[in-house]
């Protein structure tokens, strides 16, 4: 998603690293200007030795510009990203290349965690149409009549209707009903 | 209640804040702790100096660079409390374990350091992980194996790997051995892929770990709560310290949220007793980790004086003019009195000490009364006297 909106915004020369091991050398063949890394990434500390020892050797990489950054850098970290950017590099270069990387990252947590709301209500739905099927079939009773039933109980018990439902629905496997 | 978010590393040295918290220690004294794990630990300091936490389990190393601001623009940052001594390990892969048959400390360093060389003639330099450029691993690795004649900067690769991954790189042979803290040594030779040949309390007796540490800042505004906090930890030290609460520690530490890794493994460096090869029977090493006893938890100030001593010896960092005084000053004995006046803890009176002095356990006196110190001595028996730091340098 990163990759893509650089690309959009006239970056051309953008590459993904993935893995472990190799991603120093990788990146030392690529010799980038800017690398962006998720705070997650536990390859941090081998890139940040790396670039120590690169300095060294006069190819100085410098972890942010310097502390006028601070409210840019602040705003990445808790969007969850690092940056590593090549000292001597124009500031008005980096900061779009920040601002963009945050503005996606900001969007692809937004977008998983609909995500994984969107998936925990599929599962809830499936809890609550086997629950009804039960209902349906111990009781003898039509769809409408086990839904009011779910929902009578839910709201007795100060419960949601899917907890009702998924209650039913594990109390029944333990009792050895079968749908 | 005020709050601390704490950051930290899956490792068996995180626990005197997890046990303060899963305690009730810290809400005893009025304080909350939020434990706030994360991978690496360039994302543990920069949580820390970017405000996403107020305090962060780090290593004393990276605390002084990040303070001096050797790689990124200087934030300063105090250690008030001490996280304990020790409880890393050298392992080395099995194939290269097997050719040394010396366990004895300096005998085995210098069987090593000639088989290093002779690899690094035949073109396989031998590849040691650490886990952080600045962490006292690397520093207590290097000082054993400069003082048993092996260079570590020609004689074999020193390599950055993270802790988890320790036992994957040398199961793939991209390692040959590593230092790295606990429990990751125990994965590796529980895996049958690593042998702990020596613990690194072997090459110092009471050698400087991790850290609790804050930006400078917190601990003036905060001082109430930061005492607070102190004196939660310390009460977590009596616990960390009760074989009888061992277990129950070791699986409240082998929870998903904190190391995910089995209590059995865990118990091992809380018991000082390792197994040091895969089926081998546990071996009792005294002090392989201190998290409370004598005087762990007090910042000593000689002792962040000594790690910038080996930053400079490893041209990690230039010697400056006040290089000891800004390495001493991250280290704040003055907090750790304050916070524990009126508990009973024993405080020392003096702020820093001659390293590597004590052979055999001494009393010494103390602002509270007697202290038992315990030896400190490393390997091959050379002193640290913070008075004469320039000198000690000099003589390597």
């Amino acid at each position: 998603m990163i990759e893509e909106g650089l690309r959009e915004t006239g970056f051309s020369d953008v590459v993904t690293l993935v893995g472990r091991v190799g991603l120093v050398a990788r990146i030392a063949a690529l010799a980038p200007d800017v690398v962006l890394i998720n705070l997650e990434n536990p390859g941090r500390d081998v890139l940040e030795e790396s670039f120590a020892i690169s300095r060294a050797l006069a190819r100085p990489i410098a972890m942010f510009v310097d502390q006028s950054d601070e409210a840019a850098i602040a705003e990445a970290v808790d969007a969850g990203i690092s940056a590593y950017i090549v000292d001597g590099m124009r500031k008005e270069r980096i900061k779009p290349i920040l601002e963009l990387a945050v503005k996606r990252f900001n969007a692809f947590s937004r977008l998983q965690t609909e995500l994984a709301e969107a998936k925990s209500a599929l599962a809830e739905r499936k809890s609550v149409d086997r629950a009804k099927a039960l209902l349906m079939k111990r009781r003898n009773i039509d769809e409408p009549a086990a839904y009011a039933l779910l929902r009578k109980q839910a709201m007795d018990s100060g419960r949601r209707i899917a907890e009702v439902a998924e209650a039913l629905v594990t109390a029944s496997a333990l009792l050895g009903d079968d749908l | 209640m005020s709050l601390f978010r704490i950051g930290f590393l899956p490792l068996v040295d995180a626990a005197l804040p997890i046990i303060a918290h899963e305690f009730g220690l810290a809400k005893a004294e009025g304080v909350a702790i939020e434990m706030v794990r994360d991978p690496s630990w360039a994302t543990v300091r920069d949580r820390l100096i970017y405000r996403q936490t107020d305090a962060a389990h780090l290593l004393a190393p990276l605390a002084i660079a990040t303070s001096m601001g050797l790689d990124r623009p200087a934030v300063p940052l105090g250690a008030p409390f001490m996280l304990g001594l020790n409880g890393n390990a050298v392992t080395l892969s099995t194939r290269i374990a097997a050719q040394l048959e010396h366990r004895e400390i300096t005998l085995l360093g210098r069987a090593f350091a000639a088989l290093a060389k002779s690899e690094a003639q035949a073109g396989r330099k031998l590849r040691l992980a650490v886990v952080h450029r600045y962490s006292s691993h690397n520093y207590m690795l290097r000082y054993w194996l400069a003082g048993c004649g092996c260079d570590p900067d020609a004689d074999v690769e020193i390599v950055v790997v993270p802790p988890p991954f320790i036992a994957d790189a040398l199961e793939s042979g991209e390692i040959d051995g590593s230092c790295v803290g606990e429990p990751w040594n125990s994965v590796a030779v529980e895996r049958g892929v690593g042998v702990m040949i020596a613990p690194t309390t072997q090459i110092w007796s009471r050698g400087v770990e991790k850290v609790l540490a804050f930006r400078q800042e917190t601990l003036t505004e905060r001082s109430e709560d930061v005492a607070a906090l102190i004196r939660a930890l310390h009460a977590a030290g009596t616990i960390a310290a009760d074989p009888a609460q061992r277990g129950a520690v070791a699986a409240m530490l082998a929870r998903p949220g904190y190391i995910d890794q089995p209590a059995a493994l865990i118990e091992r460096a809380l018991g000082n007793r390792m197994v040091l090869s895969a089926g081998a029977s546990p071996t009792a090493i005294p002090d392989f980790l201190v998290l409370h006893r004598e005087t762990a938890n007090f910042p000593w100030r000689s002792q962040a004086m000594w790690l910038y001593s080996q930053m400079v010896r490893w041209g990690h960092a230039t010697l400056a003019p006040d290089g000891f005084e800004v390495a001493a000053g991250v280290f704040r004995p003055d907090i750790y009195r304050a916070a524990l006046a009126s508990t009973g803890a024993i405080l020392p009176g003096a702020s820093a000490k001659v390293e590597g002095g004590i052979a055999q356990p001494i009393g010494v006196s103390s602002v509270s009364g007697r202290l038992i110190m315990g030896p400190d001595r490393f390997f091959d028996g050379r002193l640290f006297d913070p008075d004469r730091a320039a000198a000690y340098l000099s003589e390597n």
